[in-house]
């Protein structure tokens, strides 16, 4: 039976006469997870803002119609031809449109997978930009804006404008940044574009889209699925993308292999689209995570030291604490709760810390072009990170603690009594 | 009389640096309620013995027996439990614990026996400073008093468990004979009024005269 009271008085009051070497320990641990904190909170904080940047507006089943070379050439249908070595020269894709046969009702039956969150049209077309007299090639896509901004975050990229004022407009158009920069347009102005037939419609600017990537700004523009149908010339059935958002990430790869095989489409998956893009994540958690360690082995010699020093001048202490029955594990208990305040102190202490100056970090402005719905440094502000770092603390600390707390437990009373 | 504290056939060796045979062949009993010394030269080997019977050094041959119980033997816990419970000691030097008041240190082996509410502690602790005349300095930090006053201090704390047989290694080996005087009194007034048992290692001949029975040790044996 353990008597927490005395021993906990004990390893207090050894604490509070070396307050200034205690405080240092202590300090030590704060430094460690304070610096885990606020790394942490900003390296994945870094990581959710660029995945908000490529994954958020990205679906996560992108559905198209390839234009691509026949697998099967006339000639293999033909049967008196089947068993000879056939060569045909020049392939060209079979001439073919980018419509998605049969939209509309795989739109429908995707929506009803309980794993997919909304599964939406696009058309893409390309047009030119028409100012007096120049023609600036692009792309003008056609989109349902309203569920773009449900699911894909669409309003973060609307600078300038309202999603509902497209929603609203007939002839309404989110002009990209660059394109309006070039051709010094506005928001109310209208712009003229021209079909590659040769059409040329008026538009009317309701909104500037910036996506932060120059190359895109630069092309890109969005309208509603009708007038995109209607400069088309293109009935109501007429879609070319589907794009799919699902509930869980990691169902992206076996829900575009069913849809290639079902539909006969081609459905990308966003990891392999941007697998490279969980390298760069690992990396920053492999950094965060070196970084807090390293700090806390550093704290975790303060602890040593400390202990040590303490159990070296407490010598004659644990000799008359053993010489009046307490137990090598009492005096063993003593120090390792010495160890362990330091660890709470100081782990709550650096949370303090951490906490603090997160939400400092999260306060600083961070404006770049690049990347327009940014106004401060990215933070993530997550309770776990906490529970993480005073996990950490007390590990550390408990290891830094036991081996000298082991040697105060083993010293003989009578070496010490003789001693003197 | 009741049999406090047996020794039977007690030897111990010291192997560093040269094997020594420290203890030959101890055996005496004490009774409860004696007050008796052991006297003998510098280096005989009276406090390897007290320190064999206060179950503080294991590393001997022999029987120790508590109340006709054989100790020897007995796990470190069980042994720090008995040390605890039915041992208090007095030492040459004032082990105190510095930081600790005076009140502290008196209710600490009582703490850890937690036998007893903390108040009831804190009485008991009270009185034994009362008996020993320094209640005044219950509250003041134990390295701000005096050397006299810390021996008193740390003869309160043996008693605290109200054991059965207080040990002491010189105990007025670093008072003046007025202290002395004050310490052989407590002792002799536990002994007498209390029933106490003691066991003292002295130098001074005339604190041995005033105790029950003396024991001469030379040469790590009894003498008589
Ligand atoms: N740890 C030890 N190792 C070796 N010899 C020791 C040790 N401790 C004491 N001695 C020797 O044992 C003898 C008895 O010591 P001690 O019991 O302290 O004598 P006393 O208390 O009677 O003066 C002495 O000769 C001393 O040098
Ligand atoms: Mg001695």
């Amino acid at each position: 039976m353990t008597n927490w009271k005395v021993i906990l008085n004990i390893a207090r009051t050894h604490l509070v006469t070396k307050i200034k070497q205690t405080a240092t320990a202590a300090l030590g641990v704060t430094f460690g997870i304070g610096a885990y904190i606020t790394l942490v909170c900003f390296m994945t904080g870094l990581n959710k803002m660029l995945d908000d940047l490529i994954l958020n507006q990205t679906p996560h089943i992108h559905v198209f119609n390839e234009i691509e070379p026949s697998e099967k050439q006339p000639v293999d249908l033909y049967d008196e031809l089947r068993n000879t070595f056939n060569v045909v020269h020049s392939i060209k894709p079979k001439q073919s449109q980018k419509r998605i046969h049969n939209a509309l009702p795989i739109i429908k039956y995707l929506n009803k997978d309980p794993k997919v969150k909304g599964a939406i049209p696009q058309i893409k077309s390309q047009i030119f930009y028409i100012s007096g007299s120049i023609e600036l090639g692009g792309n003008l896509t056609g989109v349902d804006i309203m569920k773009e901004v449900e699911f894909f975050n669409f309003r973060d990229y609307i600078v300038k404008g309202t999603p509902q004022a497209l929603q609203h407009n007939d002839n309404g158009v989110l002009l990209g940044a660059g394109v309006a920069k070039k051709m010094s347009l506005e928001i109310g102005d209208r712009v003229q574009i021209s079909t590659i037939k040769g059409d040329v419609f008026p538009l009317k600017i309701v909104g500037i889209y910036q996506s932060g990537i120059a190359d895109i700004d630069n092309v890109q523009s969005f309208t509603t699925i009708k007038t995109v149908q209607r400069i088309l010339g293109e009935a109501e059935n007429y879609i070319t993308d589907i794009n799919v958002k699902l509930h869980h990430i990691e169902q992206a790869i076996a829900l575009a292999e069913k849809v290639e095989q079902q539909f006969k489409l081609k459905a990308i998956d966003i990891n392999t689209a941007n697998a490279q893009f969980e390298t760069g994540t690992t990396i920053r958690n492999l950094i965060t995570y070196a970084v807090s360690i390293t700090l806390l082995i550093v704290a975790g010699f303060g602890i040593y030291n400390i202990l040590n020093m303490l159990i070296y001048e407490k010598m004659n202490d644990i000799a008359i604490l053993k010489a009046t029955g307490f137990s090598g594990k009492d005096v063993q208990l003593i120090f390792m709760s010495q160890a362990m305040i330091i660890g709470v102190v100081g782990g709550v202490l650096g949370l303090l810390i951490g906490f603090g100056l997160s939400h400092l970090i999260d306060q600083l402005p961070f404006e770049t072009e690049a990347l327009p719905t940014i106004t401060t440094y990215p933070i993530n502000h997550n309770l776990w990170f906490y529970g993480i770092g005073i996990t950490f603390a007390m590990i550390s600390t408990f290891l830094a603690g036991y081996l000298p707390s082991q040697k105060a437990k083993k010293i003989d009373p009578v070496r010490i009594i003789r001693g003197q | 009389m009741k049999t406090v504290l047996e020794a039977k056939n007690i030897n111990k060796y010291f192997r560093k640096p040269v094997l020594f045979h420290v203890l030959k062949d101890i055996s005496f009993k004490v009774s409860q309620g004696e007050f008796a010394s052991i006297m003998g030269k510098s280096g005989c080997g009276k406090s390897t013995l007290l320190y064999i019977l206060s179950t503080m050094d294991t590393d001997y041959e022999g029987g120790l027996y508590l109340n006709n119980e054989l100790i020897t033997g007995q796990e470190r816990e069980k042994l720090s439990y008995i040390r605890n419970k039915h041992i208090g000691f007095v030492f040459q030097f004032h082990y105190l614990l510095s930081e600790f008041s005076v009140l502290e240190n008196v209710m600490l082996p009582a703490k850890k026996l937690a036998e007893k509410s903390i108040e009831e502690i804190e009485h008991d602790a009270m009185n034994k400073l009362r008996i020993l005349k320094i209640d005044h300095l219950a509250q003041k930090r134990a390295s701000r008093i005096s050397g006299g006053e810390k021996q008193r201090v740390a003869i309160a704390r043996a008693l605290i468990n109200d054991p059965i047989i207080i040990m002491g290694d010189e105990p007025t080996g670093n008072l003046d004979s007025y202290n002395s005087e004050n310490v052989f009194n407590v002792f002799k007034q536990l002994s007498d009024e209390e029933g106490l048992s003691l066991l003292v290692v002295t130098h001074d001949i005339d604190f041995a005269n005033k105790t029950d029975r003396i024991i001469e040790m030379g040469d790590g044996r009894i003498i008589n």
